[in-house]
């Protein structure tokens, strides 16, 4: 039984090993060559689909005056009627142009149109006539009028249509009410837009660079048979540059576009787009190789940033955060007393600084992020908003008289809503353990995912959300009426005919002061009542190839916007 | 043969429609609702959204629609890529998947039978010792570690040489494919070592192996037709389900190396409670992998002549 058995004890191998080994290594040998054959065909296969290509290019390229980014993810919607998130919003705001644009310093700047009139109830454009379509066409101003007729189509079912309702009518051909063609656009000629509005619109001109706003020639569009913007060659350009590829999933490529009416302005000939991915790991291994001019840095990767000596920049994203109270008759937290307990039982500072430590936020004060610009200076200099210090004596009086409104001795668990992400879950326990501490409350934290939080949100199936708003707008407005009664983003139903006056007002009203006063108003309920309680205003920590100049930052619109972007090769 | 294949593929086709009518069942019952987003709509545009997608009609309607569009071989469009048909994200994603699947496959297959046979006929010597502790290493710790690790590894080498022997991440040549496959087929290939060695073990000291060496029959032929050939049984069986792993687990080495492969859209469509995809990348993956089990077993019968498929 045993003649054999002795080869594994052995001090040698005895001779049928040996050979079976040497076999072995040529059946090793022979699967390498396979797997090289196999490689090959493979790539070979995989070109043919049109699948690969790019990946290897240089972060910043000088040669080729070519710069390498990464996208967080595959652009959802590069129709500019159907646009909702920032990444598409970003590269949409590369290849489009409306009439006007924000120029490097974030101030409004002519685009397609090179002059403008406003009254405060109507607005002309004059159309410059060196701007054109990718295909060498004029940009018209039926092109304005037929994108904004298409953005208000109900059958086109935008989310965004609602930006486009201080115009003419608009709300009521959302609404189905009237035909598209009563909207309060109309081409006088060629080059002549004219507005009609339904209510004066302080911010009107600005939303004149919001990408829903851009023009689409109406002949390419009804060629693409309802898939305008799906692929490279299914949208028209006029911008500073032209998507030349879009290999879905994998990679896009920027280059300047020869029709672009101010080439002077554009320094870079190709933005490269290989890698979408939004893994942290491999961005900071990315960056470190040199492959990507530019990256974000999540918290986790702060060290190693450090660690590298990198030169970090920060930059508040615009937006803010905060907690939503349901408002509806049967929850609790319709009572004023509970809610200015909560109030004061909490400090959002020592949240920024001592819990979630991610740096660039800030512990917010004001619905009114510190962006916002008011009359002369920014708003939140001009009207300050209302400080609240924790302060647990006053918070436990506040409860006891809740307590006694409400005619129960306990207040039972509430439940707080919450997304299902690290910088929520610290957020939601390190107010659930505040509250226990300060004032004995219990609080259920609900976790869910983003559909189901959202579909718990309109329901109204919690009595606090964790939840956040950034701007559509650069106007106060866009966080000015959020609690207004008629918002449907008021997930809370709060109502208050005071702010729903003050809304009014601001959104009516042309003269600066008459609305930044409305909007203080507003700042001063949303506190005072306890609308929501504030949490921070987020920022970002990102890190640039140092021959990279010139990329812009911007809390509303397109950002980062790299279309004043340049390379500098003396750090070379 | 034929009529046992025909008749796998008939319950082929069952297990495929059952998978399907599962998956649209539970997708319905999930709480949440595809259409909603950050920002609220009005009843109306809600409305043609609905009509957009037939979410205005009763569920058993809607489920008759789609069963018809699937057997026609369309699966919709996709809830949040609304310009893309799920037909053209499979098509222009899974060959990168398979591409990198089948890379990790022959990997884990070529690997863990040499790394079998050689610890086999290395027992309990050096080689034994280093490469079994490698295995129990590979089949412990996941994937995403090992995906970070590796590629943490490609920059460090990348920045002592001062240029770039590998890419970091990306698609497109075969550079790209190699350590994203390995790092896939790892797992698989560990455990195939540890199967393969203890199968090769169990028959070196088999009847016919002895016959065969006391016949006088050259080693290598020995070890090669009588040892390997029998010995490499179990891990075909086990391929099987092993391809239903690696093509399935891809997402995490897609995420890390920035791969474009259908993983992705098959986890994120979840986290997005995107239907039309769910659906489409479910039914695809599901009847893939029964066809997969289907050609394995198929195979079991050519190599293995004492197996009759019936």
């Amino acid at each position: 039984m045993n003649t054999s058995d002795t080869s594994g004890t052995g001090n040698t191998l005895d001779s049928f090993s040996k050979s079976a080994g040497r076999q072995l290594l040529v059946y090793a040998l022979m699967s390498i060559a396979g797997v090289a054959a196999l490689m090959v065909a493979l790539s070979w296969a995989s070109s043919l689909t049109g699948g690969a290509s790019a990946g290897s290019q240089l972060g910043v390229d000088p040669e080729l005056n070519m710069i390498t980014l990464t996208l967080r993810e595959e652009p959802p919607q590069l129709n500019s009627t159907l646009q909702t998130d920032n990444i598409s919003g970003m590269v949409i705001a590369h290849l489009i142009e409306g009439l006007l644009r924000y120029d490097h310093n974030n101030q409004l700047a002519p685009g397609v149109a090179e002059r403008w009139e406003s009254t405060g109830m109507d607005a002309t454009f004059w159309l410059r006539d060196n701007a054109l379509w990718s295909d060498g066409v004029l940009v018209t101003a039926h092109d304005f009028v037929f994108a904004w007729r298409t953005a208000v189509d109900p059958a086109n079912a935008s989310e965004y249509a609602f930006i486009l309702f201080p115009l003419e009518n608009a709300e009521e051909i959302n609404k189905g009410e009237m035909p598209v063609e009563a909207l309060g656009v109309t081409a006088i000629d060629d080059r002549t837009l004219k507005v009609r509005l339904a209510r004066p619109t302080a911010y009107f001109e600005k939303l004149m660079a919001f990408s829903t706003f851009f023009p689409i020639r109406e002949d390419f569009y009804n060629q693409t048979n309802g898939r305008y913007g799906a692929d490279a060659h299914e949208l028209l350009y006029n911008g500073p540059f032209i998507l030349s590829r879009w290999v879905h999933g994998a990679n896009l490529r920027m280059e300047k576009n020869p029709y672009y009416w101010n080439p002077d302005r554009i320094k870079l000939d190709v933005i490269e787009f290989p890698y979408i991915t939004s893994d942290q790991n491999a961005l900071v291994n990315l960056f470190t190789d040199k492959k990507i001019a530019y990256t974000t840095l999540g918290a986790e990767s702060l060290e190693t940033a450090l660690e590298k000596r990198w030169h970090l920049e920060r930059f508040m994203d615009g937006s803010v955060f905060y907690i939503e109270f349901n408002f509806r008759s049967h929850r609790l937290t319709h009572n004023y007393h509970l809610r200015k307990a909560m109030q004061l039982a909490i400090d959002p500072a020592e949240l920024v600084y001592k819990v979630t430590k991610i740096p660039g936020y800030v512990p917010a004060e004001s619905i009114f992020p510190l962006w916002l610009r008011g009359v002369d200076d920014f708003f939140r200099q001009e009207y300050p908003a209302q400080k609240i210090t924790p302060d647990l004596e006053a918070a436990k009086k506040h409860l006891e008289i809740a307590k006694r409104e409400l005619g129960i001795s306990e207040i039972p668990p509430l439940v707080m809503l919450t997304g299902d992400n690290p910088i929520s879950n610290i957020q939601s326990e390190y107010y659930q353990g505040a509250f226990k501490k300060n004032l004995g409350l219990d609080i259920k934290i609900d976790k869910q995912i983003f559909k189901q939080r959202l579909a718990k949100m309109t329901s109204g199936d919690f009595d606090m959300v964790l939840a956040g708003w950034g701007p559509d707008y650069d106007d106060p407005l866009t966080f000015g009426d959020l609690f207004a009664s008629w918002n449907l983003n008021n997930r809370g139903r709060y109502n208050n005919p005071e702010l729903d006056r003050q809304v009014y007002i601001a959104q009516n009203e042309i003269d600066p002061r008459t609305r930044m006063e409305a909007f203080a108003e507003i700042q001063r309920i949303i506190i005072e009542d306890v609308v929501v309680l504030l949490s921070y205003e987020r920022g970002l920590v990102y890190v640039t190839d140092p021959r990279l100049k010139g990329i812009v930052r911007r809390q509303a619109g397109a950002d980062p916007d790299f279309t004043n972007a340049y390379i500098v090769d003396a750090a070379n | 043969m034929l009529r046992y294949t025909l008749k796998r593929l008939v319950q082929g086709v069952i297990t495929v429609w059952f998978i399907a009518t599962a998956t649209f069942i539970a997708m319905h019952s999930v709480p949440g609702d595809p259409l909603s987003n950050e920002k609220a709509v009005t009843a109306e545009i809600r409305a043609n959204l609905e009509a957009k997608y037939g979410l205005d009609k009763p569920p058993l309607e809607q489920y008759f629609i789609y069963m018809g569009n699937l057997v026609r071989g369309d699966f919709g469009i996709s809830f949040t890529q609304q310009n893309r048909e799920v037909n053209d994200i499979i098509r222009e994603h899974f060959p990168v998947s398979a591409t990198l699947g089948i890379l990790a496959i022959v990997f884990a297959g070529l690997g863990g039978v040499l790394w079998g046979a050689l610890t086999a006929l290395y027992r309990n010597r050096l080689p034994d010792f280093v490469i079994m502790f490698l295995v129990i290493l590979g089949i412990s710790v996941p994937s995403f570690v090992v995906a970070a690790i590796s590629q943490l590894s490609i920059v460090n080498i990348n920045t002592l040489f001062g240029i770039s022997l590998l890419p970091v991440a990306g698609w497109g040549t075969i550079w790209h494919m190699l350590v994203p496959s390995l790092v896939l087929g790892l797992g698989t290939m560990a455990y195939l070592t540890r199967l393969m060695r203890s199968s090769m073990l169990e028959i070196v000291n088999a009847d016919f192996v002895r016959t065969a060496k006391s016949k006088g029959l050259p080693a290598t032929r020995i070890f090669t037709n009588h040892q390997l050939r029998n010995a490499i049984l179990p891990v075909i069986t086990v391929l099987g389900p092993s391809i239903a792993a690696i093509t399935t687990g891809g997402f995490v080495v897609e995420f890390v190396f920035a791969i474009p492969g259908l993983g992705r859209y098959f986890v994120q469509a979840v986290q997005q409670l995107d239907y039309t995809v769910i659906m489409g990348t479910t039914v695809f993956y599901g009847a893939f992998l029964v066809f997969m089990v289907i050609v394995v077993d198929l195979l079991y019968g050519l190599v293995d002549p004492r197996v009759r498929l019936e």
